[in-house]
Order: C-alpha cells, then structure tokens, then sequence
C-alpha cells in the first residue's frame, strides 16, 4: 500500500539522503502553541538550522492519552494559548515561507484524531497540503478505521505514519506498515511518551522483526532523549524521535513567563541540544553499524 | 490493539466455556447477591398518581450498585488470561470500589484511577477503596473527573499491558468493551423482564435507567430491544444549564443542551460533548457517575435508531427525586439513579394510569450523603 502513495514527499527524499549517508537521522518534535505559535515558528527555525532531519509539530488536544506528563502539561500551555489545529497548519505555512533550511525541512503533524475529524478529512487534507505539511500521525487512529483517510490523506501527496509497538506481532507490523508512508514509527517500550533513562533490551528485536515486514525507513520514539540513545541506535533505525527531552526545555526557559528572552532562550538551549543529538548520531555507532539496515536482515 | 485482540479472544472464549459461566454465575449468585428484587413501589406510584412503578434494586448488591456485575466478569477473565493485576477508572467511586471488591476476593493486585473533584465529593468510596487495599491513584489533569481517571488509566494499561487487565466500568472505550460490559450488564434486563411477567403478566409499557457513560441502561435496555411495545428512555444530566460545559447531556439537544457532535474520544466513536475545534468538553454534573463528555456506542446508535429516547433532568430535579424516593419508598438513592426517577417524574404528563413502568435504581446513596446532608 505504502507503493501506492506517491512517494515524492520530502519525507522520503530526507530518508533516502540518510540511508546513501549511513547516518541516523533525528526527528525533533515539539507542541505547537506552546507557549505560542510564534515560538513555536521560532523554535523550528532553531531546529531545522540545528540539523533537524524532520520535524513534527504536535497539535495539541484536550486528552492526549498518548503522552506523559511533559507533553501533556505543553499540551494544556498551547490550548490555554488559543492554539486550534487551523492555527497550527497557518504556521506550517509560516514556516514554508521562512528561509532555508526551515522552509523545506520535512514536516509531520502529530495529532489525535478528533481535531482532525471535527475539520473534516477532505478539507483538513487539502489544508494541510496548502500550507506544505508532508505528513500526518493520528494516534489514535487505528488501520482498520484508517480507510477514508489514507486515501484522502494520499489524494493530497501527504505521507500517513502509523505507529507499531513492541506488543504487535510480525502479521501486525506487516499491516501497520503497509498502511504507513514515509516512514513506519515504532514506539521503542510499551507506555506513553517521556524520557528515560535507559533504552529497552528487546528493542534491538522489536527493529529485527520490522525490517523483515517493510522496506520503509523506520523511526524509533517514546523514551528517547540523550545522544546515548542515539549513538546505541545508529545502525538499527533510520531515524530517533527527540520529543519530550525538547519539550522540557522549552517549559524550563519559558514556565511561567513566557517572555521574548525566554523564547530565544529556549529556543537556543533546543538548537544546542540538537545539535548534541546530530553529533551523537553522526560519530556514535551509526557509522560503524551502518551497513546493518540496508540489506535483508536474517530473521 | 494486540492486547485488544487478545482480550476479545478470552471473552469469546468465555462466552462459551462451562468453568467460567459456572464461576461467573456462582459469584453473580453467592458473592455479589444476584437476583436483584424487583419491587413495587407502591407509595411512590400512589404519590405520582401514574403508572404502576417496579424498582429493580441494583441498589441492594454487594458493594451498593451494579458495577458489581460487570467487575466479577472482568475479574475472572483476567485470572483466565493470567493477569496478576487489574486497574479501573471510577467516577462515583462504585465501580472503583466493585473493581477493588472483585480483586480482593480474587487475590489480584488493583489500582484505582479517581480525579481529584470526585475523590472530595465522593470521599467514603475512596477510603472503601482503601480498606479493600486498593492503591487509589488521584488524577489532577483536565477537570478532574471521570475522563481524566479513564486518559490516566489507559496511560498505566499501555505501559504494564503484559501482566495488567484493564477493567474498564463502562460500555465505553474500544472493542470488545462496549460490547463485554453490556453483556455482564444484561442480567439486569434479563431478571427485570421475568419478574415482571411473573408479577404483572405483561411487559412493561416503559423503561428508565439514568446514562453516563451507560452501562445500566444498556444492561437493563437489552434484553427489552426486540420488544417494540416498550419504550426505552434513558435520563441523562441536565447539570445545572444547556450552555456547553454546564451539563453532561449528549443526546437531549433538542431540550437545548449544545456541544454534543459524533466524535472520537478515548477510543469510541459517538456523540462526544466538544467545542468547534474537537477539543472535548468539560462537563458538570451534581452526580459524579453521570459527568462524562461521551456515551457509550451502542446508545448513540439506539438513539438514531429511535428505539431508544433520551432526555436531561437537572442537578436540582435529582436531588428532588431523591428526597422524593427516600420518604415514599424508603430508600436513599445514589445521586445517579435518582436522575431517573426525576425523568420519569418529568414525563408523567405523557403517560397513562395503566402504563407499566421498571425504573433501574442502579445503586443506593450512602455514598451522596455528604451531599445530602448539605441540603437538609
């Protein structure tokens, strides 16, 4: 199915530039609206000049049952800030019509379902196409609700992204990857979103039994915060999902004045922990382990 | 989904299995005092002046509601799928204090999900909870009630899936829930509808059970759906006004209480309180079982189906009821059931002398008494 998208989004094409790399690739993620939508355009600058591969602005939604408290409490920040989800895709605008590397950095909207719903698919499909989004995560969507969706999703060029976890079975990583574009996004440990210190035993076999079932590049989220974790995953995954880890910084420098100072500090405290990021992926294991996910892995 | 799976395999596989009806039976029977009576409420009929009124008494159950039900059915499933640990969502603290009940007597671990504002006003199903050495987690995100308990107890299920069951209270969240906790809920119906026939030697012209997230109604309403000549009404809370955030009524729009569209919330697809955004709706309700923004599934779809009807009384007319119930009958209602005695008080003018009516009186209200004793 993933075939049947056409496959020209920048999300592939940054994937395919760090497959011919051999480097880990790291996806930045951050609230949208928190503490507002112009720190938010500022701090995916920072990002994106930081070496974000791609980034993935979170919509902000009053239950996110998928998220820690980290995300959770950004959530509230960016609803108490008036943030909608038409909101969010005028700043993917804002972002496109921003200098490079922002303007053609990959992006993700990372959203629960209803938001998207409540807009309509065609018309929030169309939307977010417009504005320059490459690619959407609903999780809360499951593949067999996904139908009207991925076809409507993939009427408008954007990439679908499904999350897999270490509780699917190999016939279900099979599905949810042949529903997903772009990349399969695999949640590295059972639970929410937040950091932790370590990174699970099993997750080397979770990535095992993908590879068999897709060709897509795979993403590993959910507890991943220091360049440790990164460093252990080059050669295994494609890409690490900073998520959380970003987010408390922006809480830290912008809780509870949300100041012009205290914006461009956290956006500069993001940029350099981006950055430490990049450079745990760029000399950790990655490039020696970086042959590992190009050919067939043996079960 | 996985453990999803899983789970509707184990419930399909004890839908049919001799050792787990035998036990579920046993427990409905010896532990939790099934069958319920079904009574006439004879002062109470004469104080209307309508129908003939029959209460089945859930109220009279082990642990005071009929949580007890689906919890012993959950219960004995995750002992079938070799889960140690169980942990529940609780809003008026009844299905909290089943879920605790049921793991106690089944030597199961239990954690039990309560927000904060329903922890105050339902403090004596907390300490309960306690006593039945429960951990009752307190969850202080969004309003503090029964969506916030459930967000927080399906963040524990996905992080300890491997040894924990999630047992969930209501006929919410994604299958095979729904459809599971009417099933363990359908003894209701199925005791009422031969009561009645042994009592009256007729069916009941109406059906009254209050809905939050609606569990009792559905399991009252069940075994009635085929039955065309009865009417099933359900009674939602009106709260205190029809202004998004002041009621929890999903389905009494055109009473005029706004917000409620189809939705997603918490797994389900249904009608789902919210704003323009799909931001889910705070809610208010003097009755903390019945402060919910969604409803389960099944009654969204009775209701477009117009087999079943479904009205909002307000805080105000509940407590009425209540007192109302308490000094005819003799019997103090949860705040929740007395949501449907007020319904059924609303609609006496549409209703005839020789109308039979089963009220469900899902529990009693030692549980209300702090709020109660306020008005007296």
């Amino acid at each position: 199915m993933s075939s049947a998208s056409p496959n020209s989004t920048r999300i592939s094409k940054r994937f395919a530039e760090l497959r011919a790399s051999g480097e880990l690739g790291i996806v930045a993620y951050i609230t949208a609206g928190d503490p507002s939508l112009d720190a938010t355009l500022k701090f995916v600058l920072a990002l994106a000049e930081a070496g974000a591969d791609v980034i993935e602005l979170g919509v902000p939604f009053s239950d996110p049952l998928a998220d820690g408290p980290t995300i959770q409490r950004a959530s509230e920040r960016a609803l108490k800030s008036g943030t909608t989800l038409a909101g969010v895709l005028n700043l993917v605008r804002s972002i496109r019509q921003s200098s490079p590397p922002a303007n053609d950095v990959p992006l993700v909207l990372f959203s629960y379902y209803n938001p998207i719903l409540q807009m309509g698919l065609e018309k929030f499909a169309a939307a977010a196409a417009a504005a320059g989004a490459d690619g959407v995560l609903a999780t809360d969507l499951t593949p067999e609700e996904s139908g009207d969706y991925r076809r409507i999703l993939s009427a408008h060029h954007l990439d679908t992204i499904f999350l897999g976890a270490p509780t699917s079975t190999d016939e279900r990583l099979a599905k949810i990857a042949a529903c997903s574009s772009g990349f399969l996004y695999l949640i590295s440990r059972t639970g929410v979103t937040g950091a932790k210190d370590a990174l699970p035993d099993d997750l080397p076999a979770l990535l095992r039994r993908a590879r068999s079932v897709t060709q897509l590049p795979i993403a590993v989220g959910f507890g991943i915060s220091l360049p440790g974790h990164v460093s252990v995953l080059g050669g295994l995954a494609d890409a690490a999902v900073i998520g959380s880890a970003l987010v408390s910084e922006i809480e830290k420098a912008t809780v509870p004045n949300p100041t012009t100072a205290a914006i461009d500090a956290a956006a500069s405290a993001l940029a350099s922990r981006l950055r430490a990021l990049k450079e745990a992926a760029r000399h950790g294991l990655s490039r020696r382990e970086a042959p590992m996910h190009r050919g067939k892995v043996a079960p | 989904m996985v453990p999803l799976f899983e789970l509707e395999r184990a419930y399909e596989l004890a839908k049919t299995d001799p050792s787990f009806q035998t036990q579920f039976q046993d427990l409905l029977k010896n532990f939790a005092g099934r069958p319920t009576p079904l009574q006439f409420a004879s002062r109470l009929t004469a104080h209307l002046g309508g129908p003939r009124i029959y209460l089945k008494r859930e109220d009279l159950l082990h642990t005071g509601a009929h949580k007890i039900n689906n919890a012993i059915g959950q219960g004995l499933l995750a002992v079938k799928m070799g889960k140690p640990r169980i942990i529940a969502e609780t809003g008026a603290g009844q299905h909290g204090v089943a879920s605790a009940t049921v793991a106690a007597h089944l030597g199961l671990e239990c954690v039990v999900y309560m927000g904060t504002e329903d922890m105050a006003r339902q403090a004596l199903n907390a300490a309960r909870m306690r006593m039945l050495s429960a951990q009752v987690v307190a969850v202080d995100s969004g309003s503090r009630t029964l969506k916030d308990a459930i967000n927080e107890a399906m963040r524990d299920w996905v992080t300890n899936v491997r040894t924990t069951h999630y047992l969930l209270g209501s006929v919410l969240g994604a299958h095979p829930y729904p459809t599971m906790v009417r099933d363990f809920q359908s003894v209701i119906g199925r005791e009422a509808r031969e009561q009645i026939l042994a009592a009256e030697k007729r069916l009941p012209t109406h059906l009254f059970a209050c809905v939050g997230g609606g569990s009792n109604s559905i399991g009252l309403f069940y075994q009635f759906l085929r039955d065309a000549s009865v009417k099933l009404i359900g009674i939602e809370a009106g709260g205190r006004g029809g202004q998004l955030g002041e009621h929890a009524a999903r389905l009494a729009a055109a009473q005029g209480f706004v917000g409620a569209r189809p939705g997603v919330l918490q797994g389900t697809y249904t009608y789902v309180l919210q704003n323009e955004d799909g931001q889910i709706a705070t809610t208010h309700s003097i009755s903390a079982g019945l402060d919910y923004p969604a409803i389960g599934p099944e009654h969204a779809w009775l209701a477009d189906q117009r087999r079943a009807e479904y009205s909002a009384v307000s805080d105000e007319a509940a407590l009425e009821a209540a007192r109302l119930l308490s000094r005819t009958e003799g019997i103090i209602p949860a705040l929740e059931s007395a949501h449907a005695i007020a319904g059924l008080i609303e609609r006496l003018p549409q209703m005839r002398k020789d109308d039979l009516v089963i009220l469900n009186l899902s529990g009693r209200g030692d549980k209300d008494m702090d709020t109660y004793s306020r008005l007296l």
